[in-house]
């Protein structure tokens, strides 16, 4: 490897006398000259960085010993504050022992070996016309050895073999692994005649007159974690979550056909956005605007769930309700429509 | 005695010292702070002197007699709880309109808000201040406490509590500041956007256990600063910052020829 | 090496070795190979160090996490999760974070440097855009990395969705409703991807398999390729003096590049344990085990995504979703979701084709541009990040929001405005800034620097001495060599018929000339002999001293 300096052609520098033929573009001045280091010529600061680099050593020495001595002796311990310690301690001993490599590495590369730079030749990518000539011609020889070219039914038999072997693997893959496959599923939930309306999480009953006005309950159907729904409760719970509140007679505003959908006032909504699916929980008692926290969607419970702003385009459905003999809140039916965010084949 | 001496060089001497200092500091801390407004009986010289602080602090909004003006709403039957809720907090009286209600330093003492909460009290029923005893956060069981919280609260205030957006400007608040009788309070009346969660949505015993949670959270986080406790907005900039920050700072040291 | 010894030690180990691989010819090949030193060219390094540290840290946190929804009752030391109910994926996670000493280090490097690692990706991306280093023979290894930047934001997602914690479970539900979204198989792929219903009982498993087989095994290869490429075509350096197409100018990689890039490894992984240990990185013990109900205020993705977050934030919803024939087309999750993120990262793929096309450069590349240059380019490159940069803040509106006492709604709709607007006047900006500063790269060429030493003449005359540049300084800022746009050809040959695509032609060439238009030529040696002829006594003053200077300089 040589310097770059004798490969460039030095020409005038463009300083030179009107009247000379003067080159399109400056000519590349070559490689500057290489300035010495301190630590080249004054052997003391060859030896200070020498001394400097064995110190970040230690230091990487030293954050490992700290690392083994905070793990033997500060236990992680059951509060926040032993984690918060421990947590520290490992991770400054963790630091000290890969920085101080990593430092002395650097530093004794930066003032202790060469810094003169090397150049090295690049050759264009593309291969020599000769070599091209060599390869073309192999692949001819194959092909024509093979025959693939005179025997045309090799190539169909072998394409075709190549392409259906995948199916093999693909078509248990696609069979198994969306579990029944049954998208029907997404039009129902736990919800039906005559199922209380129960608190989120601990699933007791709600009485009407417990929900006051400005008051906001979310609420699960009863028996969400029971009997066939043990295993498959959080599905269900995906799709069933509702949130109720009740409003004054002034603020409401109902359809000529859901009038009967609310109980004096009290209205329940799906909680999942028609958007995407997030929960809208963050209810505003005094605007009855529900935001959604996920993109912002707003909509307003007090005139049927209308989307007033952002990207959702559907209200929340409306979950029909009731009070049974003994005074809970029920179900008058599932919801009336799909719930959640739109898919391809939600109104079929 | 002399077991104690002989302990007094022991390792885990200064922890324990620490430990007992802390619980001596704490328990006359507790000796000597005034008990909540609510164990006290509101006198009728209380609900007058009360009276005479609406009239000039509260009347222009609220109107006379609580009755509600053009601006403020109607004050009969929001309780004690919602009086000292707002007065503590500096919400009220309210200096300058905007989407909501902004906290500030208190304007009337305490001796003035309780003298306040016995007069609108007095008008009507509602949620009374909870006594010491219904906030205690020792009382409260913090698991309870947490999965109410997630179901209730998250969704406004963030998973520790540190505030979050609502529509038009309005927000919810950080509840570091606020203290476990506000927290309290601001459940039982539902102050400005938030909802009202009455004693059939949470029972007292589990608004004392979300108190209990919130306290907890004050410990902090075990990973170290907590940046904001925002999520991954703020993880994402500090990312940026001291991530590459750092890391393009060292790399223009690599890069850099020593002199 | 070159002579093989018996005898004992590194010796008899590099014979051993040596008679059974042949290794010896490659340490001649590569242990004297060239890499070209600057800072800029370490940000890849970056990159596969963070990814390194996710290896390492990552195999950790294997032991100990357990991937499964069954469900467990929570009986570990948090107090605010005794006796919750929880999946075994959450329960792990927070054993490895309370319970393993160490374990939650592991876990706040391993998501630090998840972050840092695509920052560090695209940053590297940066990088090579804005010097024009995906130029031939690179595009292939461009489209690599582009792939692996793809692969990277895939390891991301589906590594901060194993916790199983509400925030990430609400991201999945988020996928899911995308997912649906999509016309005709929309319900059957989501269905594809968690095995049934959402959330069910494989996403996490599988979720799984997918950060630590599938998508490190295939970065792992694609690491491989990308730098087999940059040894095969030697790396870009920068046009400075003595820099050309034909050669590379660096540091050997024994024993410099082994010492200054093995160092950074060590220096990358210490950054990622300090973070790890002073900043606490998605605490899921906050935010609980998933449950379909809840959600937290500052529901956001990690910030890579936080783009797409923003783009669905931005939509406005009405009349935006379409029933056609009874089937429905939600165009309002459709558009941001999948669209946009598809058109620009085609448009990000693609570009170095684009730019050969438009530019007719059929030539290697091996000297990176400076980025003021290829005016267009970087006006493009910035115009693209300024979208982007619009909407990680529609992704952050409620935080900002909150911090700075605005309303999210006024945020959102300004947030709509800029992103119509400030990528066209980020555009117009970068493009005169270049060309400003191509200008004045020009002038001080012709005029060199300002001294600030006034000189008066006989005659009364004041001027300022300007200094010449000498030829090192010079030939940076003329390295470059002048472009001119893609020639048309005359719409009718030389025997007066029309040329076909004569048409085709136009448009690339109205395109090239969109490219090239505006251009700032560099000095060349005739005009720096007329101005200085002409120019006046400032630089004939200093500059036969300055010359003799450079040629004292070079011998």
């Amino acid at each position: 490897m040589s310097t770059n300096d004798s490969e460039v052609v030095r020409h005038a520098d463009g300083n030179g006398a009107v009247g000379e033929q003067l080159p399109d573009r400056f000519d590349n001045p070559g490689l500057p000259p290489h300035r010495p280091r301190l630590t080249d010529t004054d052997p003391a600061a060859a030896r200070r960085a020498t001394r400097q680099v064995v110190a970040l050593f230690t230091i990487s020495i030293l954050g490992t010993i700290g690392f083994v001595v905070a793990y033997a002796l500060v236990p992680d311990g059951n509060t926040i504050a032993s984690i918060r310690l421990s947590n520290l301690l490992l991770g400054l001993g963790l630091f000290l022992a890969m920085f101080g490599i990593g430092a002395a590495a650097i530093h004794w590369a930066k003032t202790l070996m060469s810094d003169r730079e090397v150049a090295e030749d690049r050759h264009p990518q593309r291969s020599s016309p000769q070599d091209r000539e060599a390869a073309v011609a192999v692949l001819r020889e194959g092909a024509a050895d093979s025959g693939i070219a005179r025997r045309g039914v090799l190539k169909g038999a072998v394409v075709s073999a190549l392409v259906l072997a995948p199916l093999t693997i693909a078509v248990p893959l696609i069979g198994e692994v969306g579990g029944h496959w049954r998208v029907s599923t997404l039009r129902h939930t736990l919800w039906e005649r005559g199922k209380r309306l129960t608190r989120d999480p601990s699933g007791t009953p709600i009485k009407a007159e417990d929900v006051t006005v400005g008051s906001v309950f979310h609420v699960i159907p009863d028996g969400l974690r029971e009997g066939e729904n043990a295993d498959h409760w959080i599905e269900e719970k995906a799709k069933a979550v509702v949130l109720m509140v009740r409003l004054d007679h002034a603020d409401l505003r109902e359809a000529e056909d859901r009038k009967d959908w609310s109980y004096e006032g009290i209205v329940a909504y799906s909680k999942i956005c028609t958007h995407v699916g997030c929960p809208v929980a963050l209810y505003e008692q005094q605007t009855h605007h529900l935001l959604c926290p996920c993109h912002q969607s707003t909509f307003d419970i007090a005139d049927g769930a209308r989307v007033i702003f952002g990207p959702a385009n559907r209200p929340l459905p409306q979950l029909p309700i009731a009070v049974d003999d003994e005074g809970y809140l029920v179900a008058q039916s599932d919801f009336t429509e799909p719930i959640g965010p739109s898919y391809w084949e939600r109104l079929k | 005695m002399k077991a104690i001496a002989d302990r007094r060089h022991h390792r885990m001497a200064p922890v324990v010292l620490l430990v007992m200092a802390l619980l001596i500091t704490g328990a006359v801390y507790a000796a000597l702070t005034p008990t909540s407004a609510g164990a006290t009986v509101a006198t009728q010289t209380d609900i007058d002197t009360g009276g005479a602080l609406f009239q000039a602090n509260c009347a222009t909004c609220h109107g006379t007699g609580a009755r509600g003006g053009d601006v403020g709403p109607s004050l009969i039957g929001v309780g004690a709880a919602a009086v000292d809720f707002q007065v503590s907090t500096g919400r009220m009286p309210m200096q300058a309109s905007g989407p909501q209600a902004a906290a500030k330093p208190p304007v009337l003492d305490a001796e003035q808000t309780r003298q306040l909460a016995a007069y609108v009290a007095s008008l009507a029923p509602g949620p009374s201040i909870p006594t010491a005893d219904q906030v205690d956060p020792a009382k409260g069981d913090p698991a309870t406490g947490m999965a109410l919280f997630r179901t209730n609260c998250a969704m406004c205030h963030g998973a520790t509590g540190k505030g979050g957006a609502l529509t038009e400007g309005k927000s919810a608040p950080s509840l570091g500041d606020a203290t476990p009788t506000q927290i309290y309070e601001a459940m039982a009346t539902g102050p400005a956007s938030m909802p009202v969660f009455n004693d059939a949505n949470l029972t007292p015993e589990e608004k004392r256990d979300v108190i209990a949670l919130l306290d907890g959270q004050k410990a902090g986080s075990p990973g170290g600063a907590d940046l904001g406790g925002v999520g991954p907005v703020s993880e994402g900039l500090w990312a940026w910052v001291v991530g590459m920050g750092l890391l393009i700072g060292c790399a223009v040291w690599i890069g850099a020829k020593s002199s | 090496m070159s002579r093989p010894s018996k005898g004992s030690g590194p010796a008899a180990t590099a014979d051993y070795l040596d008679q059974r691989t042949g290794i010896g010819l490659a340490v001649k090949a590569f242990a004297r190979k060239v890499f070209p030193d600057h800072w800029s060219f370490l940000l890849g390094e970056i990159a596969l160090y963070s990814f390194l540290v996710l290896l390492i840290t990552g195999v950790f946190l294997t032991l100990f996490f357990v991937p499964s929804m069954a469900q467990v009752t929570y009986d570990g030391p948090f107090a605010p999760m005794q006796g919750v109910q929880m999946s075994e994926a959450f329960r792990s996670t927070m054993a490895l974070s309370f319970e393993v000493t160490g374990g939650l280090l592991m876990r706040q490097i391993h998501h630090w440097a998840a972050v840092v690692f695509i920052a560090a990706i695209v940053t590297h991306m940066m990088r090579v855009f804005f010097t024009g280093a995906f130029r031939k023979p690179r595009e292939v290894n461009w489209l690599v990395g582009f792939v692996l930047m793809i692969l990277g934001i895939a390891a991301g997602f589906s590594g901060y969705s194993l916790p199983d914690d509400v925030l990430s479970g609400n991201g999945l539900r988020i996928t899911d409703g995308v997912v649906k979204s999509i016309p005709i198989i929309g319900s059957y792929l989501s269905y594809f991807i968690f095995g049934g219903e959402f959330p069910g009982d494989a996403i996490i498993p599988r979720l799984f398999t997918v950060h630590i087989l599938l998508v490190p095994g295939l970065i792992l290869a694609l690491i491989g390729l990308h730098i087999f490429f940059v040894v095969l075509h030697k790396h870009t350096h920068y046009g400075l003096p003595g820099r050309t197409e034909r050669n590379v100018v660096g540091y050997p990689l024994f024993p410099v590049y082994v010492a200054k890039a093995g160092g950074f490894f060590f220096i990358v992984f210490g950054v990622f344990a300090l973070m790890g240990a002073t900043m606490t990185i998605n605490p899921v013990w906050n935010y609980g085990p998933y449950d379909p109900s809840p959600v937290s205020a500052g529901a956001q993705p990690d910030w890579y995504m936080l783009f797409l977050e923003g783009a669905l934030r931005l939509m406005p919803g009405q009349g935006t979703e379409w029933v056609i024939g009874g089937f429905t087309i939600p165009m309002n999750v459709l558009v941001p979701a999948v669209v946009l993120p598809g058109l620009l990262f085609t448009a990000l793929a693609a570009y170095p084709f684009l730019e050969a096309y438009v530019t007719g450069d059929r030539r290697e590349h091996h000297i990176a541009d400076r980025p003021r240059n290829a005016p267009v380019r970087t006006a493009i490159g910035v115009a693209i990040l300024t979208a982007f940069g619009v909407l990680v803040l529609a992704g952050s509106n409620d935080i900002i929001a909150t911090h700075f006492g605005l309303s999210i709604n006024a945020i959102t709709d300004v947030c709509r405005l800029l992103l119509v607007v400030t990528p066209f006047l980020a555009f117009w900006v970068t493009k005169r800034v270049c060309l400003g500063l191509q200008r004045k790269d020009r002038e001080l060429v012709l005029h060199g620097h300002e001294t600030g030493r006034i000189v008066r003449f006989a005659s009364g005359e004041y001027i300022e001495v300007h200094r010449p540049l000498d030829e090192y300084e010079r030939w940076v800022r003329v390295a470059n060599e002048p472009r001119r746009p893609v020639e048309l050809l005359p719409v009718e040959d030389e025997r007066g018929v029309r040329r076909r695509g004569y048409r085709r032609d136009a448009f690339r060439a109205r395109l090239s000339r969109f490219f090239f238009e505006d251009r700032v030529e560099p000095v060349t040696p005739a005009e720096l002999v007329a101005t200085q002829s002409h120019g006046g006594h400032d630089a004939a003053l200093e500059l036969p001293a300055a010359t003799a200077a450079a040629d004292a300089h070079r011998r």
